[in-house]
């Protein structure tokens, strides 16, 4: 029995002696990731001094709250900016309901069938669609056959379907983030199943879905492409006023700009991109400050 | 042959509550057999649980003592494809009839889980939940202290309430759900292992507890500790693995008897240590 034991175990030189190869592959990994991150920064430093210097100077009230012109010095971007906030809101009235109630269903209702996971594998799918993809359904779907036209509202409902898939995963990644046993928890106090789902777990999953659903409408407020092929691509000199009006938004009035060959628009391009850095950060620390505040509460 | 047999004895019991005129078993099972999926987890269990008394269920791992517990609260339903065979009487109704709503059979039997579960809410909410969820319309406040003053925690929390009740320490969190719990005023408290994630000094509060609850409601409580079931148990039901891989019912008697005179060599060699 020993004898056997003994047997079985490697002698001293089936090791390598020295450890010397191992520690350098550590360190080189080490040294390669540092590399990557470091890339990443330059390049994002880069691009925000690129943008500051030519742009930061453009921004004023000026620039806030004039209408397009073929007069660079005349320009601003108001009418985008307002078409912005219009489509923006109601992305997150039409996205945020529907999202989070697919999340509820599929996390919490659904049977695991094989009807859920393929639902559940095209939702997936989904949020990897090209955004253009949207844009023409978009086009056919609410500009066409709704008949609604190239207004807020349908730009509103292209971006909602756009986003719809990020809401979705990310509610259910926090609705699934909850712990079984606070649904046991309440389900043994005679709670009702959406009185479990409504008192236990959305309250502990709401920092996570928000964050989700600010992220997704960060993007939102970045895409161009969708609304390009809806047709919100037109010279506003107008406040849109409501859900009906026709409208432009930031990232297509900079595509404008950019496109025009003389270089004081290029420089109004630049002012137009600190305008919507501006946006994309406010909704992101938006967005960390409520879970924050979440997180804090539930402790 | 054993269907006959089963049948038998369960027409015998269903009568002797008439003969006394009140009945002395508030929970009974017949028949009872639990599969999840294809393995059969619990075997032709036929038990009577008494009202007032804490009934000990003991017996190694995986021998369905969980499984069996969770029957009464139909807290197994929520598991994907599980199946229940057999009855389970509740004050003269199955409580597995289609006309029952597992809801109210909940309220009625109160759950406290072998790991402390507090809600991440405040300590008053964490007990108002389950008033709350059932509409009770009565004094909030009062059946807050009361479920707090019952489960012996009102002491330690009343100058903070609003605090969390995962603030709490570990025991005072077991304590809290239990406050939790009664504050539906169940009938019956399924416990599943209670102690088992706390010290020993924890554990004497919450055996304490028991003890005192055992006044008011049944209790029946899955344990792994044989010396905490001698401890605090009227009854212990032993529960082993037959052969088949399905857990059965070995003995059931008063806790007394069985941990000094067991009727079956199976409960005797795992109560002297020598399996389990």
């Amino acid at each position: 029995m020993s004898a056997q034991a003994t047997a079985a175990l490697p002698t001293a030189d089936a090791w390598r002696p020295s450890q010397a190869r191992r520690r350098w592959s550590g360190w080189l990994f080490y040294g390669l990731a540092v590399l990557s991150t470091l890339l990443g920064l330059v390049m994002l430093g880069a691009l925000l001094y690129d943008i500051f210097t030519d742009g930061a100077r453009e921004v004023d009230w000026h620039f806030l709250s004039n209408y397009p012109s073929r007069f660079a010095e005349q320009a601003g971007l108001r009418s985008a900016l307002l078409g912005s906030l219009w489509m923006l809101a109601f992305t997150a009235i039409i996205a945020f309901p529907l999202g989070v109630g697919a999340a509820i269903y599929l996390e919490e209702y659904a049977p695991d069938n094989w009807l859920t996971r393929f639902i559940q594998l095209n939702i997936a799918n989904l949020a990897g669609v090209p955004s253009i993809v949207y844009g023409l359904l978009g086009l056919g779907l609410f500009v066409r056959w709704l008949a609604l036209g190239r207004v807020v509202l349908a730009g509103s409902m292209t971006m909602a379907l756009l986003i719809l898939p990020l809401i979705i995963v990310a509610s259910r990644e926090a609705i699934r983030a909850v712990p079984d046993s606070l649904r046991e928890g309440s389900y043994a106090l005679g709670a009702t199943r959406w009185q479990m789902v409504r008192q236990t777990v959305l309250p502990s999953a709401s920092g996570g879905i928000l964050t989700g659903t600010i992220l997704a409408l960060a993007r939102a407020i970045g895409e161009t492409a969708p609304l390009i092929t809806i047709g919100a691509l037109t010279y506003i000199s107008f406040d849109p006023n409501g859900p009906l009006d026709i409208f432009t938004v930031l990232p297509i009035q900079i595509f404008n700009w950019v496109s025009l060959p003389q270089k004081e628009f290029h420089s109004l391009a630049a002012g137009g991109i600190v305008v919507l850095l501006v946006v994309l950060l406010t909704a992101n620390s938006l967005a960390v400050y409520l879970r924050y505040r979440m997180q804090r509460r539930l402790q | 042959m054993i269907n006959l047999r089963i049948d038998t004895r369960a027409s015998d019991v269903a009568v002797s509550p008439s003969e006394n005129g009140q009945s002395d078993v508030i929970l009974m099972t017949r028949n009872l057999s639990f599969w999840y999926g294809n393995t059969l987890a619990l075997e032709s269990i036929d038990s009577d649980i008494r009202p007032r008394e804490v009934t000990a269920i003991i017996g190694p791992s995986g021998c369905g003592k969980s499984t069996y517990l969770r029957c009464f609260n139909r807290m197994n339903e929520l598991i994907p494809g599980a199946r229940i065979d057999g009855s389970i009487i509740f004050r003269n109704k199955d409580i597995n009839d289609r006309s029952v709503d597992p809801v109210e059979v909940r309220r009625q039997v109160g759950m406290v889980f072998q790991k402390p579960n507090p809600f991440p809410k405040s300590i008053y909410d964490n007990v108002a939940y389950g008033p709350r969820v059932n509409g009770y319309k009565g004094d909030m406040d009062e059946a807050v202290e009361t479920s707090l003053k019952r489960a012996a925690l009102w002491d330690e929390v009343k100058d903070d309430l609003k605090k969390s009740g995962l603030a709490l320490s570990g025991g005072q969190q077991q304590r809290l759900c239990i406050a939790r719990a009664l504050a539906v005023q169940p009938d019956v408290l399924l416990m599943d292992e209670p102690c088992s994630a706390l010290d020993p000094i924890a554990t004497t509060r919450i055996e304490d507890l028991i003890r005192e609850l055992r006044e008011q409601l049944t209790i029946i409580i899955v344990t792994h500790n044989m010396q905490q079931a001698a401890r605090i148990s009227d009854r212990t039901a032993f529960f082993t693995v037959a052969e088949s891989g399905a857990g059965t019912l070995v003995e059931f008697n008063e806790t007394q008897k069985l941990f000094t005179t067991p009727a079956d060599e199976r409960t005797e060699a795992y109560i002297t240590g020598r399996f389990g």
